[in-house]
């Protein structure tokens, strides 16, 4: 469609006649054809819309404008991301973002993501960037697992009516309790490692203050606090005026050393080294210096508008004894006071890696997924390295039981966790926790349209423009994050109850209560899960 | 009594609250009617979303303890409600002699754009809270005590 306006009159009239429109006219001027290939398509339905513009100010790709010779507000569909912020808020009901129904020649092997991709690459030269996990049709195993419920033989319990313990605590475990008797009272003898207590199995996983605004921080914070678990400050450091949610904080401690100080490292109630992270093993965070303002500055301790990269590897650590020096040295730092965990991304040795990290001495392991998302990652990347976080899990969990070592650290699992089923299936198959990040971003609204390093996330979370984040107010993005917590912990005391189990301690690693559809006799190997019917 | 109160900073600018507003006080209810034909026939907004740069706040009446525009009316159209505490309008007895217009120090007071008369928040007699209130997507606008 031609900028019809400028044509002839006749073309005009049917333009603005016309229900909906599919292309803006600003589109195909001034601009590489490649653009044309975009991805969605802005349809408004001009019996509806009333040029209020409320779709334009919430829009900051700029799909949305005000036409002056028209004086209507248009679209230019080739810059829409398909977050649907103008979807949500348009008080009409007047637009909906559709996928581009353009089509390209069918082709089952160039499909039109690799040719958009080549295009794009061909024109500007650069590595593809991408946000959240990997979105590729690779098998979820949560989807192939079957829970299992009480039928006659063995009684379901009502979490309605009777007690049902989700508390859980994450850290080394003793191999064996010696009591004390004196006075006819009993006394625990043995020393207890640090431990971290959740009331429910469930934390607010590492997304750094930078990556994501202060804003959702101060939320998580909070709401982590009201729920009794925590959250995770990510590898940006620790804004000074959240030190008051220790408590309920793990710290992290990532390549780039971001924030990392004395006061830093004793503010949380644990603390973690990121080796990896799902969805870009191997390489290293990017926070690009437009996301970096004072606060982020500040909290980082790097100059404005400067870009923080971390190393891809820690320099200090090339083995796991180097590994377990750095443990040590935070566990001196903090006076043995908190455990230590080290996240690792869900890779093919997984299971040996996780070995060595709690024989260096790691009260916590934490994996995380392929499915795990991030807030910048090169999109080959996010789409092709690392491991389901299910097989990783399951392999690690029967690795350190078998070498007697179980015990010893706490499986946290992270990557792709969409509901509270998901989260009984990790821990029947031997998770203690799991982290939760893609899940609290959608849950404070995000669409998951990938675009988190462009720092212009319309929905106020991966941005620190002051006109966006100002979007999440923190008082409701912490009500929606104690909703979801709350609800998915209703969800688990059912699916307990209807297993005939009271605590979730009584489904840690029980995978009897797991059965699989669809899997090749391999991955059930590798599961240690049985077939369904058997 | 409960007035509205603005935290600019979580309004958004998107001016949902303008259209409610607006939707709320039209004869048709209706959003879509309201502002494409009663907009014609002089219907406004009472609220103003007052920009600048990104900062953006939605004011109108503050509904004051002992308001300048009461005082000002020649005509006794405003009164302030001793048992609501609301500043009440009565247009029939509104002379237009935007007395209370140039007495307002918020500007919260508009002229009505085709008669002699004024616009100005009547707090949603018939809602518990008022349309503005409960529009706003990021609860930047409150309905409280203060």
């Amino acid at each position: 469609m031609l900028d019809c306006g400028l044509v002839k009159s006749k073309c005009r009239k049917k333009f603005l006649k016309s229900k909906y429109i599919y292309t803006g006219v600003r589109a195909l001027l001034y601009q590489s054809i490649v653009q044309n290939y975009h991805d969605f398509v802005v349809e408004r339905n001009l019996d509806l819309c009333i040029n209020c513009r409320v779709c334009e100010r919430q829009c900051s790709y700029l799909v949305h404008y005000w036409d002056e010779n028209r004086q209507r507000v248009m679209h230019d569909s080739s810059k829409c991301v398909g977050c649907h912020r103008c979807e949500a808020l348009c008080p009409t009901g007047a637009i909906v973002i559709k996928r581009n129904p353009s089509q390209f020649r069918e082709n089952s092997h160039w499909k039109p993501w690799f040719l958009k991709n080549v295009y794009k690459q061909a024109e500007q030269g650069g590595v593809l960037l991408s946000g959240m996990g990997n979105p590729q049709p690779y098998p979820i195993y949560w989807d192939h697992l079957l829970l299992d419920a009480s039928q006659v033989t063995n009684p379901s319990i009502d979490p309605l009516r009777e007690p049902m313990e989700l508390r859980t605590y994450l850290g080394s475990k003793p191999d064996a309790l010696e009591f004390v008797e004196r006075d006819n009272k009993v006394n625990l003898k043995t020393k207890l490692s640090p431990q971290i207590k959740l009331n429910y199995p469930i934390m607010f996983s590492a997304m750094s203050y930078g990556s994501i605004n202060f804003n959702l921080h101060i939320a998580m914070a909070k709401a982590a606090t009201e729920l009794g678990i925590v959250y995770n400050t990510g590898e940006g450091g620790l804004h000074p005026d959240l030190y008051k949610y220790g408590p309920n904080t793990i710290i992290q401690v990532a390549s780039g050393r971001f924030g990392v100080h004395k006061d830093y490292l004793n503010a949380g109630c644990g603390i973690e080294i990121k080796i990896g992270q799902g969805a870009k093993p191997g390489i290293g965070g990017h926070l690009p210096g437009e996301k970096v303002d004072a606060g982020v500055s500040l909290t980082r301790m790097i100059p404005i508008g400067s870009d923080a990269l971390s190393p891809a590897p820690h320099h200090d650590i090339y083995s796991i004894e180097d590994l377990r020096q750095l443990i040590y040295a935070l566990k001196e730092a903090t006076e043995y006071r908190v455990p230590v965990s080290v996240k690792i991304a869900a890779v093919h040795n997984a299971a040996a890696i996780a070995s060595g990290i709690v024989r260096a001495g790691a009260d916590i392991v934490a994996i995380d997924g392929f499915r795990g998302g991030t807030g910048a990652a090169p999109t080959m990347i996010r789409d092709n390295v690392g491991i389901p976080a299910e097989l990783a899990l399951a392999a690690i969990d029967q690795r350190l039981r078998d070498e007697g070592v179980r015990n010893k650290a706490s499986i946290v699992i992270a990557g792709g966790i969409r509901c509270s089923a998901d989260v009984v299936k990790a821990i029947a198959l031997g998770a203690d926790a799991v982290y939760i990040g893609s899940a609290v971003l959608v849950a404070v609204g995000c669409t998951m349209c990938q675009r988190c390093y462009t720092g212009k996330c319309p929905w106020g979370i991966a941005t620190n423009v002051p006109a966006l984040a100002r979007r999440q107010n923190p008082e409701i993005a912490k009500r929606k994050l104690v909703n979801l917590v709350r609800s998915w912990g209703h969800e688990i005391e059912e699916m307990l109850g209807g297993m005939g189990l009271n605590s979730i301690e009584s489904l840690r690693g029980n995978r009897e209560k797991l059965r699989a559809v669809g899997l090749s006799e391999i991955e059930l190997d590798i599961l240690k899960i049985k077939p369904a019917g058997r | 009594m409960k007035r509205v109160f603005i935290n600019p900073e979580f309004c958004i600018g998107c001016r949902l609250c303008e259209l409610a507003c607006l939707t709320e006080h039209s004869q048709s209810k209706d959003l879509i009617l309201a502002y494409r034909d009663e907009v014609a026939s002089g219907l406004l907004p009472r609220n103003r979303v007052e920009e600048k740069g990104y900062i953006t706040a939605s004011l109108t009446c503050r509904h004051c303890e002992d308001p300048y525009c009461v005082r000002a009316c020649i005509s006794g159209a405003l009164q302030k409600d001793p048992e609501t505490g609301r500043v009440t309008y009565d247009e029939d007895q509104c002379v237009g002699c935007w007395s209370c217009l140039m007495a307002c120090p918020f500007g919260s007071i508009k002229r009505h754009p085709i008669k002699e008369k004024i616009v100005k928040c009547d707090l949603c007699p018939d809602r518990s809270v008022p349309a503005c209130v409960s529009s706003c997507p990021n609860q930047a606008l409150t309905f409280e005590e203060k």
